[in-house]
């Protein structure tokens, strides 16, 4: 058994110490906001925060992880500037690849000191959405950088 | 996750429902509109459904699937515009596989074509009109006043006079004791609430909270994960397989030998691959171990010189261009590309004692109820096939060999099981877009107009196996789009726009064993490819202007002119441009919608690279149902067409798929994607489908780009680097 710190629950997983963290979050613990595209940590679709780090859930085993604070798109705050700015623009097409999209840009938002919109689309060569909804995921960032900035300004 | 309604209980459900009910038959003689309680007496099938309940909601229920196109959310718009609902009451329900739900334009319950709204438009809008009639007429009834005095306004009807008001909540059940107008009196445009405005997706909250569910993520009690060991190269025969060692793995439940392979089934995803990694299987060389690419490229090209079936001829094109004051002459090729949908192929299924349960993303429900009843024995009412949200069609959804796996496993296993293909797989195993050789004869008289035109295309065949009695004498039209169509298809126009007296057509069916697929456009794109770079080699031939020449060849198409001369505006068209940069153009019509593209991009001289730095597009679509996810569609699939003109192509080696994942084979990236304006021309044509018709002017618009920045001609796709450095040589 490994015990499992997710979305600020801790979970107890009857799974191996080398099963990638990806399908202990789907199969075992029925979180499947994350998704499953690639494997090979090549498109982003999985992507979950580890101690707010974006991290590729299909390429981390979860032995790996059994220390750290994992959150998932579930995890994420209704109101969260990510998921404002995704609502507002109306990014995402079929959606598949957007809550690993979304993770990613949460990231980057959240570890820069002034989050940049230009320099978080810089970041994001790294996932992959068929739909082509890239336009859309740019006018996202802007957005989620400017709810961001207001919010911060409030707090 | 609630398992799917039989047809019965859904006509149940919907006819016993406390409220109005409103169905809409399709009938030799046109529509046929009825509220519920004449259905439970007539014999009529209606096709759409919406239903308003005394709770106020009005829940429309969607016959197609949703894939990002937004189909929830327009055709909730058509009936909430005719109906006057209030937007806020609108629900959506996604209809089981059923008869009536099949697509009155294309005879199936399918999602392709671009046929959604082409197909629903007219009567979703209709049985909308009939609702608010009936409505009005229950009000007038209960204030007893005349119907004029009254009228429907979001969610509610007023009597003008008093302004007293009831909701539609209230009126409902009145109202479903009336009888239904055939003729309902249609909005006129001016009235339009929804349509034409651009509406929040329905689809999209679900889908940002995460909580959306896709084929991957369906859950039923007790479910199995299975995973299969298929043949490795095309053809290939299973000689032997020793499944101990799998079965060794924790997790691991049994391995299974099914008509596709080997198939390991365990009590998570992780544990049944980790148990196909321990399977020993070993298989013969396959059909043709010699295969590559330079194999496949060589058969097609050879295959040009073999005569093909004639398809269109008109005139006398031969003897024509043999006579033309100019004759211009050229042969193309299109490889194999694939569909890579960001969600791989998987389906969940459970063979249960009296029935069969199906949940799956796919395009094709009328097909996937068909396959699991095969498969399965149960008669068709007995299996229930639920539609999930789709992680992409893109037509590969279409097929649906992944049901005939999941039914298969579930029925030798007889617990629910879920088959998951990885992404190797899901690339090895896709059914590809069509790879294509053509040849093309033109002949031009002196002022430059198009006399004749000599076409041949060789093809595998993508209608031999989704539907083997469309193609006759060994005609298949599905190659042929953009070219060609069938006598009245459905399709609405996907044939050769230019103006041509003498037109030959021929057609020939490779034998290649690769699998093939209608492909986002289907063989609009490929095709497009050829004709529009052709006619930029024509243009160039005799000294003309790309656009001109165009124009001059579509005299008598004011749809192909106004996004011509629309995307020629707004791109500025003419006007100079930087040195080592090139301005391109195309246009292209299917499934009723008419687009032009013009690519501005440069070259890098001495890699050869292309960079795309803006695309402009023009679209005439008719009228517009919902303006936002429209232009998003145009944009993505302008995207994805520039990865085939870019980047993408299957690698084969051995007689097999040398292409594995996203590392090796390569779409398009957010760095790499231009600016796109999307423009969209006002139009009272008939209403033209959407989810495609942006792919196929990108390609060649980007082609003529390149030929206008280096001078070079490329007749292959996709135009990489090598390949650009390569035809910069014979400039």
């Amino acid at each position: 058994m490994i015990a499992l710190k997710v979305n600020g629950k801790v979970f107890q997983v009857d799974a191996s110490p080398d099963t990638p963290l990806l399908w202990v979050l789907r199969d075992h613990l029925k979180l499947t906001g994350a998704k499953y595209a690639c494997g090979i940590g090549e498109c982003g679709a999985c992507t979950v925060h580890v101690d707010g780090k974006a991290v590729r859930s299909c390429t981390v085993t979860v032995g790996e992880v059994r220390q750290n604070r994992i959150t998932t798109i579930e995890g994420l705050p209704a109101n969260h500037p990510v998921k404002q700015a995704w609502i507002k623009e109306q990014v995402p097409q079929c959606g598949y690849c957007q809550p690993g999209v979304m993770m990613q840009v949460a990231a980057l938002i959240h570890e820069a000191k002034k989050p940049d919109p230009e320099k978080v689309i810089a970041a994001m060569d790294d996932v992959l959405c068929r739909c082509g909804s890239y336009p859309r995921i740019k006018k996202g960032i802007k957005t989620a950088v400017e709810i961001a900035r207001k919010e911060g300004r409030k707090s | 996750m609630k398992s799917s309604l039989s047809r019965r209980d859904f006509l149940k459900g919907c006819v016993g429902a406390a409220g109005l009910t409103i169905a809409c038959s399709l009938t030799p003689s046109g529509y046929r509109l009825l509220s519920a309680a004449e259905m439970e007496k007539g014999a009529f099938t209606p096709n759409v459904w919406y239903e308003i309940t005394p709770d106020d909601l009005v829940t429309v229920t969607i016959p197609n699937s949703e894939m990002g196109q937004g189909v929830r959310t327009a055709l909730s718009m058509i009936v909430a515009d005719e109906l006057e609902a209030d937007w806020s009451h609108i629900r959506v329900k996604q209809a089981p596989a059923a008869d009536q739900f099949k697509s009155p334009l294309l005879g199936g319950q399918v999602t392709v074509g671009s046929a959604s709204v082409r197909g629903f438009y007219e009567p979703l809008r209709k049985a909308g009109a009939a609702g608010r009639a009936v409505l009005v007429k229950a009000a007038a009834q209960t204030w007893k006043v005349p119907e004029d005095e009254c009228e429907a306004s979001r969610g509610v009807v007023r009597h003008k006079k008093t302004s007293r008001t009831i909701a539609y909540g209230k009126l409902c059940r009145k109202a479903a004791l009336l009888p239904v107008p055939q003729d309902p009196s249609l909005k006129k445009e001016s009235e339009f609430r929804y349509l034409g405005k651009p509406m929040p997706r329905l689809d999209i909250p679900e889908k940002v909270a995460g909580t959306a569910v896709f084929g991957l993520d369906v859950t039923v009690k007790d479910l199995h994960y299975a995973v299969i060991a298929r043949p490795p190269v095309y053809g290939a025969k299973l000689l032997s397989y020793e499944g101990k060692g799998a079965e060794q793995i924790k997790g691991v439940q049994k391995v299974i030998q099914v008509p596709m392979g080997i198939a390991v089934v365990a009590n998570s995803t992780d544990a049944a691959l980790k148990g196909r990694d321990a399977l020993k299987v070993s298989w013969d060389k396959g059909a043709l171990p010699d295969m590559d690419n330079t194999y496949i490229e060589r058969a097609l090209m050879e295959d040009l010189n073999k005569p093909g079936v004639s398809v269109v001829n008109t005139g006398d094109a031969k003897k024509v261009i043999g006579e033309a004051h100019k004759k211009i002459e050229a042969a193309y090729f299109i490889p194999f590309v694939a569909h890579a949908t960001m969600e791989p192929m998987n389906c969940t299924a459970h063979v249960a004692n009296d029935h069969c349960d199906v949940w799956a993303p796919i395009q094709a429900q009328t097909g996937a109820q068909a396959v699991a009843s095969a498969i399965s024995g149960f008669p068709k009412e007995k299996v229930n096939v639920t539609t999930t949200l789709l992680g992409c069609g893109l037509g590969r959804r279409a097929k649906l060999d992944f049901v005939a796996e999941a039914v298969s496993i579930s029925k030798a296993l007889g617990k629910p099981v879920k088959v998951v293909w990885t992404r190797e797989e899901d690339i090895k195993y896709d059914q590809f877009r069509a790879a294509a050789s053509h040849r093309i004869e033109a002949g031009l008289d002196a002022q430059g107009t198009l006399v004749g035109w000599s076409h041949k295309v060789v093809s595998p065949s993508i209608l031999k196996d989704i539907a083997p009695a469309a193609v006759k004498n060994g005609i298949d039209f599905y190659c042929l789009w953009g070219l060609a169509d069938a006598p009245n298809s459905p399709m609405w126009n996907n044939r050769i726009q230019y103006e041509i007296p003498n037109l030959s057509i021929e057609f020939l069916m490779s034998s290649l064993p690769v699998p093939v697929a209608p492909w986002r456009s289907v063989q609009n794109g490929p095709n497009a490819f050829v004709i529009e770079s052709f006619i930029d080699e024509l243009a160039h031939a005799v000294g003309k202007d790309p656009l001109e020449f165009r124009l001059q060849n579509l005299k008598n198409n004011m749809r192909a002119h106004r996004v011509l001369e629309t995307v020629a505006e707004k791109a500025g068209w003419g006007k100079p441009i930087p040195k080592g940069e090139g301005r391109g153009i195309a246009q292209h019509a299917c499934f009723g919608t008419y687009v032009a593209q013009v690519a501005e991009i440069s070259v890098n001289k001495s890699s050869g690279a292309i960079k795309v730095h803006r695309i402009v597009a023009a679209v005439d679509c008719g009228p517009v149902v919902n303006p936002d996810p429209l232009v998003a569609q145009v944009q993505g699939a302008i995207i994805m067409s520039l990865g085939t003109a870019l980047k993408e192509e299957v690698r084969f080696a051995g007689g097999g798929v040398a292409s594995s994942n996203f590392n090796d084979y390569k779409i398009m990236r957010m760095s790499e994607v231009p600016e796109i304006e999307v423009h969209v021309v006002k139009s009272s044509e008939k209403i033209g489908g959407i989810g495609e018709p942006g792919i196929p002017a990108a390609a060649p618009a980007v082609a003529n780009a390149c030929f206008n920045a280096t001078g070079a001609r490329i007749r292959r796709l996709p135009l990489t680097p090598m390949a650009v450095l390569e035809a910069m040589k014979h400039v």
